[in-house]
């Protein structure tokens, strides 16, 4: 139990918990929405810039939460910047499997180092009480993309 | 045992009986969760049970069960007998006039919406004002803005200080004509605040109002008199009572009962059905729709027989006890802040520590055996009034022991170590 613990609780995951990236409200953002956990009364706010060809060009948040659930905000903006809204579905999908501790099969090539970034928060499907906090971001994020309102990751 | 080294150099709080023997009567405290033994500090959200309650359910179950006030048949005869006297048990705990006074619900929540419905609806109309207080729980605030919304009554909200004492003097000044009734928390479920309720329902009553005292947390920290409280009405949990879950009681005068309506209809609460009309029988049964929590009700008064035979008296001057010890040894734990350290406070401790959110501080504990609750305990105004989205939060039982909180200050040790 102390070692999933210790594997929850990585540096790295540390690291984004202290100081997120891209916790900002960035002016230009074409599309947010609040994200929130009823059970625990965390809120998070995804903005996204989707520009022409439905590329993201930039992702950002702001909002309180646990280090699992910030961590997993910051690195998510880190990774989807760049990315088309397709593929940043596609990766939600690959990450709430992973989260799950479903198997997530061959994953595509081009997202090779995505995911072994995003493998270090896969320590909550140890912690089923915790995976919400792992995917209200993801949540979160696909609202905005897609024109939801609201979102939790009930 | 992780605490091994410290029991030796502890100072031993005065406790009031042998909570050894009292642990041992409670299956669930011996388990072992993620391979420590469990330091179980979540009973403000529900209390773990005593053998003697398990027991009696499983006999009701096994050899007096049948439904109740239909069959003609011994075995209904007795469980009606069981489930009849299980409301007189609970009538003389809280000393109740008389066993009609008793309505069984399924927990605190129904008895408070019972009451916003039924009572709300007859007695209040538009303009109207209801005051409770800035630390209610969910339960004590959503069923009185149902109301509002549908008759338009005002709710108003009795602040309270930094430290969680209810503020007597802004509590009178909102006192007025219009204020029909006053619905509060005996003891706070996040700050653990014991809340000056008979002075409540003096006040009140000068000014024609009524009061409706949530007991959630209150009933098994200090009980209740509700005939030298005399407020109007009383409800509690038999969940956090060590009893079962799916029982809940509200205490209302008789004669205001009497004079409200059906909650809901169905099976056993009427007189006489006819397509045009139906009639409705006197309280209790009129607000007992449709089959009871029969084995329930039979297990809350095993528990409450339980209690009784420790004493609330006891166990409250245990508690405090351990409050008192778990209060100075969690300040000692740097970066960590209690919040709620009113005047007179019951075995509730929240607490905030730094770098650590109440979530993450809640996983970690539990890896190290131990059981907090982490969040906004159902009551997010409150939150807000302290600018947190959530607390960790310990609470106490009649089991709880200075083993309980030593291991969890060395848990919240560990906590700090990831974190720092």
């Amino acid at each position: 139990m102390e070692d999933d613990i210790r594997e929850l609780y990585q540096e790295v995951i540390l690291d984004h918990g202290k100081n997120p990236r891209n916790f900002r409200h960035p002016e230009d953002a074409t599309c947010e929405a609040n994200g929130n956990n009823p059970l625990c009364g965390d809120k998070l706010t995804v903005f996204v810039k989707v520009g022409a060809n439905d590329d993201i060009e930039d992702a950002a948040f702001e909002g309180r939460g646990c280090a699992i659930s910030v961590a997993s905000a910051s690195m998510m903006t880190n990774i989807v910047i760049g990315k088309k809204v397709a593929q940043a579905d596609e990766l939600f999908d690959i990450f709430h499997k992973m989260c799950m501790g479903e198997d997530v099969g061959e994953p595509p090539k081009e997202f090779e180092d995505d995911i072994d970034k995003l493998m270090v928060l896969s320590g909550v499907k140890q912690f089923p009480m915790r995976v919400k906090c792992a995917t209200l971001a993801w949540h979160t994020m696909n609202a905005a993309v897609h024109g939801k309102e609201a979102s939790t990751s009930e | 045992m992780m605490t091994g080294a410290n029991l030796s150099r502890k100072e031993e709080p005065d406790f009031r009986y042998d909570v050894s023997a009292i642990r041992a009567d409670f299956p669930a405290l011996s388990l072992e969760i993620n391979g420590h033994p469990l330091a179980f500090l979540d009973s403000g959200a529900s209390a773990q049970k005593p053998v003697h309650v398990l027991e009696r359910m499983d006999r009701a179950y096994r050899s007096e069960y049948a439904n109740v006030h239909r069959g003609a048949y011994t075995l209904s005869q007795l469980a009606t007998e069981s489930y009849e006297n299980a409301r007189a048990t609970v009538a003389s705990f809280m000393n109740a006039k008389t066993p009609d006074e008793i309505i069984f619900t399924r927990n605190v929540t129904e008895a408070i919406n019972l009451v916003a419905y039924s009572y709300g609806r007859k007695f209040l109309s538009a303009g109207d004002e209801i005051i409770i207080s800035h630390m209610e729980h969910h339960a004590n605030i959503v069923p009185w803005q149902l109301l509002r919304d549908a008759i338009g009554i005002e709710i108003k909200i009795a602040p309270i200080d930094d430290a969680g004492n209810f503020l007597m003097d802004e509590f009178k000044k909102l006192i007025g004509s219009r204020t029909k009734l006053i619905a509060i928390t005996q003891i706070s479920n996040v700050l653990g605040t014991i809340v000056p309720i008979k002075e409540i329902v003096n006040l009140a009553h000068e000014a024609g109002a009524h009061v409706l005292i949530d007991g959630a947390q209150g009933i098994c920290h200090h009980g209740v008199d509700v005939q030298d409280l005399d407020a109007e009405f009383y409800v509690f949990t038999g969940h956090k009572l060590y009893g079962p879950t799916g029982i809940g009681v509200l205490w209302g005068k008789l004669d205001l009962l009497n004079e409200m309506p059906p909650y809901q209809g169905g099976g056993d609460m009427i007189e006489n059905v006819t397509f045009e009309k139906s009639t409705y029988r006197e309280a209790p049964a009129r607000f007992e729709a449709g089959t009871p929590p029969i084995v329930e009700a039979i297990g809350l008064a095993a528990a409450i027989d339980y209690v009784s035979s420790i004493g609330l008296a006891n166990i409250a001057a245990h508690e405090n006890s351990v409050l008192a010890y778990a209060t100075n040894k969690l300040s000692q734990v740097k970066g960590l802040k209690i919040i709620g350290q009113a005047d007179r406070k019951a075995g509730i401790i929240s607490f905030e520590l730094k770098g650590a959110h109440p979530h993450d501080i809640g996983t970690i504990v539990d890896s190290k055996g131990v059981a907090i609750r982490a969040g906004h305990h159902c009551a997010q105004p409150l939150m807000e009034r302290y600018g947190v989205a959530a607390t960790a939060r310990a609470s106490l039982g009649m089991y709880s022991n200075s083993d309980d909180i030593d291991q969890l200050v060395d848990a919240l040790n560990y906590v700090k170590e990831i974190f720092d």
